[in-house]
């Protein structure tokens, strides 16, 4: 034993703690652990850096760095160019972009449609975040939002009616898909209630139209909607399509909707019920108070999901001849004077669409950790 | 009481019902203001918006044509954009109240569909387009060549006949649209793209190499495309009849936008018919004298709607061919004004 020994000038226990050796913490730990712990992964790291590296600064290249974003035919554009077509030309996306969002709705009119957005922001908040002071008042404006909404963008009472068919883009997206969503969340729940109901009525009904509306594909509700309906109405009627669109996006959507939260319902055991039961709690009083917070909960991944199909089946109505963000692209790749653009504009499309449904997808994320409480299976 | 209400209420619907039976479609229009035209959701010349919304293209010059003769103003249409799908129910269920959107007249389309057709305002036809490197310069040497068609088009049952009544084989290359078509094309997946001679020379144009291709000189089918209504309303018909002709008249009397105010004073009496200045051929069709004076100060003949959408000096770039007028050895012939 060496007096000098550096472990003997503390009293046994007292050790301070060593910093973990080098390489297991920090970068080298981290890609030790993650990148290289096998020569299997160690192939597959370097693959995925080769696939990057043969991705990623072509993109760039393409996307930013020689794009062009000033020019006012695709010729021009081109010209520009070392190569013709070697880099996007923004500039035809950049001179439609109104075009993208507001679709054909007048110009004068359009500070309805960003008013209309400013609320939509202010109504999704105190649906979103519980803690916001005041909340239980906001929710009354968040029910008169869709009605609010619809007359900023319709008209009358004071203000000049735009006709819906003037509606496109972006903005009909989000017609469509906010309305979809925020209807037929009360719509789905009532029927995976009824569903799940012992009243052989209510049953039988419910079974009856979620089974007809998931036996259909969209599109041809959509057919039905576009083409059918006027050959059963008088003529001369003209029940506007956006809302015959709407109906039928709300009903095909409720009908997914039940089903995801019918799964939830039978998660719930049912001794909760009986629990319930026991306690003298009325049926709706059970249900709200006992079944469907539970039912909900275990839900929501099932609702997201649909909420995103949702939102990108919106695109559908293309096939009917209105004009969404993709109707719009494609009416606009027909533009002589820019044709042929095609993957700028199906690139800023994807975009947009991106960044709703992965908004839409974190959202869901941030709720189950919320609610999480802590009997989920790992 | 119950039976009252039920009762007032059936009588309600009934007003109601009768209250929207329809009047003459050209009554609806100059009520409404505005002509709804079924137009295409776009396609490259005929139909496409521009970066401010406006629609524009050669069909759409058409329905400001109908509009510029029905409400004197060409900008009061309203474009209701359809798809191949949706146009003909668009039209029968009183959303449009005129379709002049790139359709093929067929015999099935004219009686089954029933819509009346009148006339032809773009003869188009199938056609083939190669690379000039293939060293092909007519379409029967195109035996065993890859093509990329789109699916579900009389394009493909044309081809299919083509190519077996010449004894040639063919591998084909479904594609979706047009913008699929001139991927597929220009990256050699195929060697040939067919669709309408105009899309052909459409799709030409947005290369970045056109003159390194050639459109064939055979035209494979008969594609008439021409403007549509509702059976049973006969003046309406009328006026869209004379609202084609009108343009393709003023063309063969040399009627232009620049100089129709000269031409009041012609001394062809078939121009001062045209024109309104003799004759009351514009009230007759239930229109005011100067409908067709109208429609060629504001949009212009057969001849400069052509020219400004899809003629030589537009990016399109088509040549007259079948659309010159019968003096020039086409096949544009318009009935007298007499």
């Amino acid at each position: 034993m060496n007096g000098s020994d550096p472990a003997s000038r503390f009293a046994p226990g007292t050790h301070p703690d060593l910093p973990p050796p080098v390489r297991t913490t920090g970068v080298i730990g981290w890609s030790r652990e993650n990148l290289f712990s096998s020569p299997f992964n160690v192939a597959l790291t370097l693959l995925g850096a080769w696939l990057l590296y043969s991705i990623i600064p072509p993109v760039l290249e393409w996307a930013f760095i020689k794009s062009i974003w000033v020019a006012d035919s695709r010729t021009e554009c081109w010209g520009e160019m070392e190569v013709p077509e070697e880099a996007a030309c923004w500039a035809f996306i950049k001179g439609r972009v109104n075009l993208f969002i507001y679709g054909f709705y007048p110009v004068e009119e359009r500070w309805r449609v960003n008013l209309s957005f400013v609320l939509l922001v202010l109504a999704i908040v105190p649906v979103l975040y519980d803690r916001l002071p005041g909340r239980r008042h906001w929710m009354w404006y968040v029910a008169a939002f869709p009605f609010l909404a619809a007359w900023l963008l319709v008209g009358g009472f004071g203000l000049p009616f735009v006709e819906t068919d003037q509606f496109g883009g972006f903005m009909l997206t989000l017609v469509i898909g906010v309305t979809g969503i925020s209807f037929s969340l009360p719509i789905g729940i009532a029927l995976a209630l009824g569903r799940a109901s012992s009243m052989p009525t209510v049953r039988t009904l419910c079974v009856l139209f979620i089974e007809f509306i998931r036996g259909v594909p969209l599109i041809t509700l959509l057919f039905v909607a576009s083409t059918m309906l006027n050959y059963f109405l008088p003529p001369g009627t003209s029940f506007d399509l956006l809302m015959r669109v709407l109906i039928m996006v709300t009903l095909f959507s409720s009908a997914y909707i039940a089903e995801v939260v019918r799964g939830g319902l039978q998660g719930v055991a049912t001794g909760q019920v009986e629990a319930a039961d026991s306690l003298g709690l009325s049926y709706w009083k059970a249900q709200r108070l006992i079944v469907l917070p539970q039912a909900l909960k275990i839900s929501i991944p099932g609702i997201v999901n649909t909420f995103i199909g949702l939102y990108k089946d919106t695109t559908l109505v293309l096939i009917i001849g209105m004009l969404d963000p993709l109707g719009i692209g494609r009416a606009s790749l027909a533009d002589a004077v820019w044709a042929g653009l095609a993957r700028e504009v199906y690139l800023f499309i994807a975009v947009f669409f991106f960044l709703c449904c992965f908004g839409m997808s974190r959202y869901s994320l941030y709720l189950e950790r919320k609610l999480d409480t802590g009997h989920a299976k790992e | 009481m119950k039976a009252t209400i039920t009762n007032a209420l059936a009588l309600a619907l009934m007003l109601a019902l009768a209250s929207v039976a329809r009047a003459g479609t050209l009554e609806d229009v100059q009520a409404r203001g505005v002509l709804n035209c079924v137009v295409s959701v776009g396609i490259a010349g005929f139909a496409y918006p521009d970066d401010a919304g406006e629609w524009h293209g050669f069909d759409v010059d058409f329905c400001r044509a109908t509009a510029a003769a029905v409400l004197g103003d060409p900008k009061a249409i309203k474009a209701v954009t359809s798809t191949g799908k949706t146009r003909f129910t668009k039209l029968n269920a009183g959303e449009g109240d005129v379709l002049w959107r790139n359709t093929t007249i067929t015999f099935s389309r004219d009686v089954g569909v029933k819509l009346r057709f009148h006339g032809v305002n773009y003869y188009d036809g199938q056609g083939f387009m190669v690379p000039k490197a293939l060293g092909v310069s007519s379409a029967t040497e195109l035996d065993g060549a890859s093509v990329c068609i789109q699916t579900g088009t009389t394009t493909e049952l044309n081809l299919a006949d083509y190519f077996h009544s010449n004894g040639m084989k063919y591998e084909a290359v479904t594609i979706e649209t047009n913008d699929e078509a001139r991927q597929n094309y220009t990256a050699g997946r195929c060697d040939v793209y067919t669709t309408d001679a105009s899309g052909l020379a459409a799709t030409r144009s947005t290369f970045t190499d056109p003159d390194n291709h050639v459109i064939l000189p055979e035209i494979i089918s008969k594609e008439p495309l021409g403007p549509a209504t509702r059976h049973g309303d006969d003046q309406w018909s009328d006026i869209v009849t004379w609202v084609l002709n009108a343009t393709i008249t003023a063309e063969e009397k040399g009627v232009t936008s620049a100089n129709v105010d000269e031409m009041k004073s012609s001394k062809d009496p078939e121009v001062l018919r045209l024109l309104g200045v003799e004759g009351n051929q514009g009230e007759e069709l239930g229109l005011s004298v100067d409908w067709a004076y109208n429609i060629i100060k504001s949009v212009g003949n057969y001849g400069e709607i052509f020219e400004r959408n899809i003629g030589v000096n537009t990016p399109i770039g088509l040549a007259r061919g079948l659309n010159a007028l019968w003096t020039d050895g086409g096949l544009q012939y318009s009935p007298p004004f007499r």
